[in-house]
C-alpha cells in the first residue's frame, strides 16, 4: 500500500513538473532561450486565477483565465522583450547570453510588481474538490480526489498538446520552425508569429502547473512561496532529464523526477527534499547527458 | 523576361560577395549559375529568394519589385528556394516535409493533388512517405528537397547545388529531373552549380560568375564550347 501511495503521490507531482519542462522546452525550441522567468509567469497566472476565483467562484473558469492571461503575458513578453533584445544585441559575446540573463531580471521584476499589486501575504485557492485521501480497506492514503483530477486535467491538456503538434498544421509549423527556421520561412511559414506563439503556448503550461503546485500543495501562495522556486528548479531539470528539445522528453523528465523524489523521501530521508532533485539531475547527465531522448548531437550530411 | 535582376548588390559585412550583377531569365527558361567556391553564387540565389538583404540593385519578377521581400511572402508569389545542402528537416517524416511546402496554401484538395504529383514524379518519396527523413539516401533528400519546393505550386524554382556530395549516378538523374520538370511544369528556373558541365548540359542559359561579378552570359551550349569557360571551369 506505501508502495503504491508513493508511486500515485509521485506521479501527480510529476506531473505537474512535466507541464512546466513542457513550457521550458517550447520556448527553448521555439527562440532557444531558457526562460527562468517561467516560474514568474506562472507565479502571475495564478494570481489572474486567484482573481478570477475570487471574483467568479469556481474554480473551473479560474483554470481557463490564468490559462489565457499567462499565454498573452508570454507572447507579450517574446513580442516586446526578447524581440529588441535580439535585435539589438546580436552579435559578439552578449548575443547568446543576453536573452537568458533578460529572463533572470524578468523573474525579478514579475515578482516585485506582483508584491505591489497583491501584497506580499500569502493568498489562498481553494481546491474544488477535496484533498482528503481516498479510504481503501479502512486505510488512507495520501491519493486523494484532487490528486485524481489533476493527474486527469494534466493528461488531457497533454493530449491535446500531442494533437496539435502532430496532427495539425500549426503544429507542422511550430515543429518545422524549431528544427529548420530557414526552410520553415522558405516552406512560407511566418517564423516570427510562430515563435511568440510558442512562448504563448508555454505561458498557458505554466499557468496551469502554478495553479495546481499551488492546490496541490495547501493552497497558500505568495511571492516568494517555496512551492514556485520548486516549481522553476524541478520543471527546468525534468527539461533537462528529457533532452530539452523534445516534448515526449520532458513528460517523461517530469514524471521520472516526480516518482524519483517521491521514493527518495519515503524510503530515504524526508530530509532531502530540496537535494534530490539536483542529485537526480546529476545522476541523468553522467549516465545520458542528452536526455533521456535526446538524440546525441553530431554532425549530419 | 519575367526574372529580372539589375545591378544587384549583396555584402556580408564589410565583404561584397556580389557586386553589381544584372541577370534576365525567360519564362520558362532554365539559366545555370557557374562559378568556383566563393564567387556568390549562393549569397545570389539567396538575395533572390529573400534570405539575404541586397545592399542595393532592383529584383523584379513577372513585373513586380521583389527586392527585399521576405522569404515567406515570395513563396507565396511562386518563388521556391531550395537551399544548399539538401534541405529537408530530419526530425520530420517525409510526409510532413512535403506538407511543410504546402503549408501556406488554404486549400485542402489542392494540396492532396499536389502531394499525388509529387509522388508521381518520385515514386521513392511515396514508398518512404511515411519514414523520418532522415532515413533516406543522399539523391532521396535531394528528391525531397525539391519535392517539397513543388508542393508550394512555384513558377520560380531556385536551386542550390542540387548535385552536392551525391554519386555520379544520381547526379545524372537530378539534373534529368530538373530538365523534365521545367519543361513539363513550365517552371523558370535559376540553378546555381559548381558542377559547371552537368548545369550547362541540361541550362538554356548560361552565366559565370567571378568573385561576385558577371564574367559571362551566354546560350548553355556556347558557353560549353567557349575555350576560356572550359579551361577554367569545365576542366580541359
Amino acid at each position: 500500500m506505501q508502495l503504491l501511495n508513493t508511486l500515485l503521490i509521485g506521479i501527480t507531482a510529476g506531473s505537474i513538473y512535466s507541464l512546466m519542462a513542457i513550457a521550458f522546452v517550447l520556448v527553448w525550441r521555439s527562440t532557444r532561450v531558457v526562460n527562468f522567468a517561467q516560474a514568474g509567469m506562472a507565479l502571475l497566472s495564478t494570481y489572474f486565477g486567484y482573481e478570477a476565483v475570487s471574483r467568479l467562484g469556481s474554480f473551473w473558469i479560474a483554470l481557463p483565465v490564468a490559462m489565457i492571461g499567462g499565454a498573452i503575458f508570454a507572447a507579450l513578453v517574446e513580442l516586446i522583450l526578447m524581440r529588441l533584445l535580439v535585435k539589438h544585441a546580436s552579435s559578439g559575446p552578449i548575443a547568446g547570453v543576453a536573452p537568458i540573463i533578460a529572463t533572470l531580471g524578468l523573474l525579478g521584476v514579475i515578482k516585485s510588481v506582483v508584491t505591489m499589486i497583491w501584497g506580499g501575504q500569502d493568498l489562498r485557492i481553494v481546491a474544488p474538490i477535496s484533498n482528503n485521501g481516498f479510504t481503501i480497506n479502512g486505510e488512507t492514503l495520501v491519493f486523494s480526489p484532487l490528486k485524481l483530477l489533476v493527474l486527469v486535467v494534466v493528461m488531457v491538456l497533454l493530449i491535446m498538446l500531442s494533437i496539435l503538434f502532430q496532427k495539425t498544421n500549426l503544429g507542422l509549423a511550430l515543429r518545422a520552425s524549431a528544427h529548420a527556421p530557414e526552410i520553415a520561412r522558405l516552406s512560407g511559414v511566418r517564423v516570427d508569429a510562430v515563435r511568440t506563439l510558442g512562448w504563448a503556448l508555454a505561458g498557458a503550461a505554466g499557468a496551469v502547473a502554478g495553479l495546481f503546485q499551488t492546490v496541490n500543495g495547501n493552497g497558500n501562495f505568495s511571492p516568494d512561496s517555496i512551492e514556485f522556486s520548486l516549481l522553476l528548479v524541478s520543471g527546468f531539470i525534468a527539461a533537462v532529464i528529457g533532452g530539452l528539445d523534445s516534448l515526449l522528453g520532458a513528460v517523461l523528465g517530469g514524471l521520472f523526477l516526480g516518482i524519483s523524489i517521491s521514493f527518495v523521501l519515503m524510503y530515504v530521508s524526508s530530509g532531502l527534499f530540496f537535494i534530490a532533485p539536483f542529485v537526480i539531475l546529476l545522476i541523468v547527465l553522467f549516465v545520458r547527458p542528452q536526455g533521456i531522448i535526446g538524440v546525441k548531437a553530431g554532425r549530419r550530411a | 523576361m519575367s526574372l529580372n535582376v539589375s545591378n544587384l548588390t549583396v555584402h556580408h559585412g564589410a565583404i561584397c560577395a556580389v557586386n553589381q550583377v544584372s541577370l534576365a531569365v525567360p519564362t520558362g527558361g532554365l539559366a545555370a549559375i557557374i562559378g568556383s567556391n566563393g564567387a556568390g553564387k549562393t549569397t545570389l540565389l539567396r538575395a533572390l529568394s529573400g534570405l539575404n538583404k541586397p545592399t542595393s540593385g532592383v529584383v523584379n519578377w513577372m513585373g513586380q519589385t521583389i527586392t527585399a521581400e521576405k522569404p515567406e511572402k515570395l513563396v507565396r508569389m511562386g518563388i521556391s528556394h531550395v537551399s544548399e545542402g539538401k534541405s529537408v528537416i530530419p526530425e520530420l517524416t517525409v510526409r510532413e516535409n512535403l506538407e511543410l511546402g504546402a503549408i501556406w496554401r488554404k486549400d485542402g484538395k489542392e494540396m492532396k493533388e499536389s502531394l499525388s504529383q509529387v509522388i508521381e514524379i518520385f515514386p521513392r518519396l511515396g514508398e518512404r512517405i511515411s519514414q523520418r527523413s532522415d532515413s533516406l539516401s543522399g539523391g532521396e533528400r535531394q528528391m525531397l528537397a525539391i519535392g517539397r519546393a513543388i508542393m508550394s505550386k512555384p513558377k520560380l524554382l531556385l536551386l542550390d547545388e542540387p548535385s552536392l556530395g551525391l554519386a555520379p549516378l544520381v547526379v545524372e538523374q537530378i539534373f534529368q529531373t530538373i530538365r523534365d520538370l521545367t519543361t513539363q511544369m513550365r517552371l523558370t528556373v535559376v540553378l546555381v552549380e559548381q558542377n559547371a558541365m552537368g548545369a550547362l548540359k541540361i541550362a538554356d542559359l548560361g552565366i559565370v560568375l567571378n568573385l561576385g561579378k558577371v564574367v559571362a552570359v551566354d546560350h548553355a551550349q556556347a558557353l560549353i564550347q567557349d575555350p576560356a569557360v572550359r579551361a577554367a571551369y569545365l576542366g580541359y
